[in-house]
């Protein structure tokens, strides 16, 4: 077990501009409400993808308002995570061959993380599968277990497997309504965030935004359409492409697809190279493999016309999130937490095949009237709906609602 | 002076997944039945606080569902257009909700062939409530209307939908308090006459604030 010590980016009050003083009094009332307890988040990594992105920014915020909270990522090597990756795969339910001897490596590995845990927190917070098992280590506190990908249509052994952990569990916590399953334990809704002071979310001047285009060659010379994402299969950039082709034929236009890598995904750089095979011949495809830096994201977010999340399953897609906060038009897939951010004509556009993506893009690109209401619309979602101070706000009433049992609890 | 202060709260919700989905209308119905009252509940007031942007958009699950998904947009308007506020108590808002989609089954029986995509199905989701006393506590009018201007949307939320629906109370707090501590009925009554289900809550923040500031200018006056 590594701990992760993370130091504060942002204080509470600079949200207060945002989301208003008054939401962060109520986060400061609830805060007293869990006087005295200690919280421990334990996920796989420190970098890379949406879990550690969030905790690096929560972790702080709660110790500020006062609630002791440690955050540990568990060890495991290449086998465990190459095991983790397909379990994460066959979750979403794709097909996936599991052996034995994936789910003995997957016991090993955790039976050394089990061994070196020390669960000294009155709340453990398990964040996906990686490290679920460790609740063999439970006494008298309260654990969590959250999972952050899309089980709705899940491999049924993999279920099966993870199932003798999640219900020793407390409470579980699901990204969507859909993913929702029947289960022994209490289960909670709750959306990740982003986070609006954030490298990847503030607002940029002008001239960064250029100087990120010029770096990367991308002239603004005509509409640019984005989807920022890792280079995952299932996240469907080739189906990108496909729309983006549909789309150039009637209205000449850019595509940028952009995504770095996480330590836990070992299948990217297979993803990639078949993007580039299928993009080789159109100097108007930029493919970016980009390092960690939030800020060049978020410049070519701002930078696009349209932003399109074809993923053909998802956690909760909160590249959505950091669109729509930007103003932007999104077209999306209508999977896993995306409906929850957009409303269809309301919010942004959603698809469910490559010809729905390019027809969809295709009318925001021909009326830019009302892609700019779609955008506009969308951010005062985010705002009331999807930053960090909802977030936070859920979270420790998650933790309150571990020790009442009501639907109507006074405080 | 008032007789007695009033102390704003605050209610705040966490959503608890019931595990429960439908994608036909009869399923939908016999679901509804089922649920506990505060599934029913969060069904119709979650797009109050989630979509304050959107004014008068769905206000409630069930009618977007059965637009969107199901594709009946005649039991989506129905669904839509039941009057939430003339209900006391969950219990009679679920009854009208059945009966509406009874009468609807009875009277055009294909509609129980339709039925939404794989992934599209209705989840029953249901609201644990937590009401949390905040250090805001008015004297008068004065203070009440600069409070109102500045609490979050949650509380005003709790005063005028929770108190008056969910825990079954005649009114809604704020006229209950302007009524009884500062016997100001006809301030109370015009509060109470506001329908909070057919506009967004900053536009009901708004109507409060104008009507308690037209009436304490007549009082200058």
């Amino acid at each position: 077990m590594i701990n992760v010590w993370v130091n504060a980016v942002n204080k509470l009050d600079e949200y207060g501009p945002i989301v208003g003083p008054a939401i962060l009094d109520d986060l400061r009332l609830i805060a007293g409400k869990l006087k005295g307890k200690k919280v421990q988040h334990v996920n796989s990594t420190a970098v890379g993808g949406g879990v550690a992105e969030i905790l690096n920014r929560m972790v702080p915020l709660l110790k500020e308002l006062g609630i002791d909270t440690r955050w540990d990522f568990v060890k495991g090597g290449e086998k465990f995570f190459n095991v983790t990756k397909k379990f994460h795969n066959a979750l979403h339910g794709r097909a996936e061959e599991i052996t034995r001897g994936d789910f003995e490596t997957f016991m090993e590995t955790s039976r050394q993380n089990i061994e070196e845990f020390d669960a000294s927190g009155d709340i453990v917070f398990i964040h996906d599968p990686q490290p679920i098992a460790l609740i063999k280590k439970k006494k008298n506190n309260k654990w969590i277990w959250r999972c952050h990908v899309d089980v709705s249509d899940p491999n049924a052994r993999v279920w099966s497997f993870l199932m003798d952990f999640i219900e020793q569990y407390d409470s579980a916590v699901f990204s969507a309504p859909s993913f929702s399953r029947r289960l022994p334990i209490r289960q909670f809704l709750i959306s990740p965030s982003i986070d609006p002071l954030s490298d990847k979310n503030k607002d940029l001047p002008e001239d960064v935004i250029n100087d990120v285009l010029e770096k990367y060659g991308i002239l603004r010379d005509k509409p640019i359409i984005t989807q920022i994402s890792r280079f995952d299969r299932l996240k469907d950039p080739v189906g990108v492409i496909d729309a983006y082709q549909q789309v150039k034929k009637y209205t000449d236009c850019r595509l940028i697809l952009a995504g770095g890598g996480a330590s836990d995904d070992p299948e990217g750089i297979e993803v990639l190279n078949e993007v580039m095979e299928k993009a080789k011949k159109d100097k108007d495809i930029h493919i970016l493999l980009l390092p960690q830096d939030d800020i060049v994201i978020n410049a070519l977010q701002r930078a696009s016309t349209v932003i399109i999340q074809k993923s053909l399953r998802e956690g909760f897609g909160l590249t959505v999130a950091e669109a729509l906060w930007k103003g932007k038009p999104v077209v999306a897939s209508n999977v896993g937490g995306i409906p929850l951010q957009i409303k269809h004509k309301y919010s942004g556009l959603m698809c469910r095949s490559v010809q729905g993506a390019a027809f969809a893009i295709k009318q925001l690109l021909n009326s830019p009237e009302y892609a700019k209401k779609l955008g506009e619309n969308g951010r005062e979602h985010i705002r009331n709906n999807y930053l960090i101070t909802r977030h936070l706000r859920d979270y420790m009433l998650l933790f309150l609602s571990l020790f009442y049992k009501d639907d109507i609890v006074y405080l | 002076m008032a007789k007695e202060q009033f102390r704003f709260y605050t209610r705040l919700h966490l959503s608890e997944l019931t595990g429960l989905r439908a994608s036909t209308l009869d399923q939908l119905l016999k679901l509804l039945k089922q649920v506990p009252g505060s599934s029913i509940y969060y069904h119709t007031h979650r797009f109050l606080q989630q979509h304050q942007y959107l004014s008068p958009e769905p206000p409630n699950d069930f009618a977007y569902w059965v637009s969107e998904m199901v594709g009946e947009d005649e039991l989506a308007e129905q669904l839509a257009s039941i009057d939430t506020v003339q209900f006391r108590n969950i219990r009679s808002l679920r009854d009208e909700i059945v009966r509406t989609v009874e009468a609807y089954l009875r009277s055009k029986p294909l509609a129980k062939l339709r039925f939404s995509s794989i992934g599209e199905e209705f989840h029953f989701v249901k609201a644990v409530s937590f009401v949390i006393p905040t250090n805001n506590v008015a004297n008068n009018l004065a203070e009440f209307l600069q409070i109102i201007k500045r609490i979050t949307i949650d509380s005003i939320y709790y005063h005028v939908f929770e108190a008056r629906l969910r825990l079954e109370q005649e009114t809604n707090d704020f006229s209950n308090w302007i009524a009884t501590a500062l016997g100001d009925t006809a301030l109370a009554d015009e509060i109470s006459r506001l329908d909070p289900y057919t506009r967004t809550l900053e536009d009901l923040r708004n109507s409060l604030i104008a009507i308690i500031d037209k009436r304490m200018g007549e009082r200058r006056e």
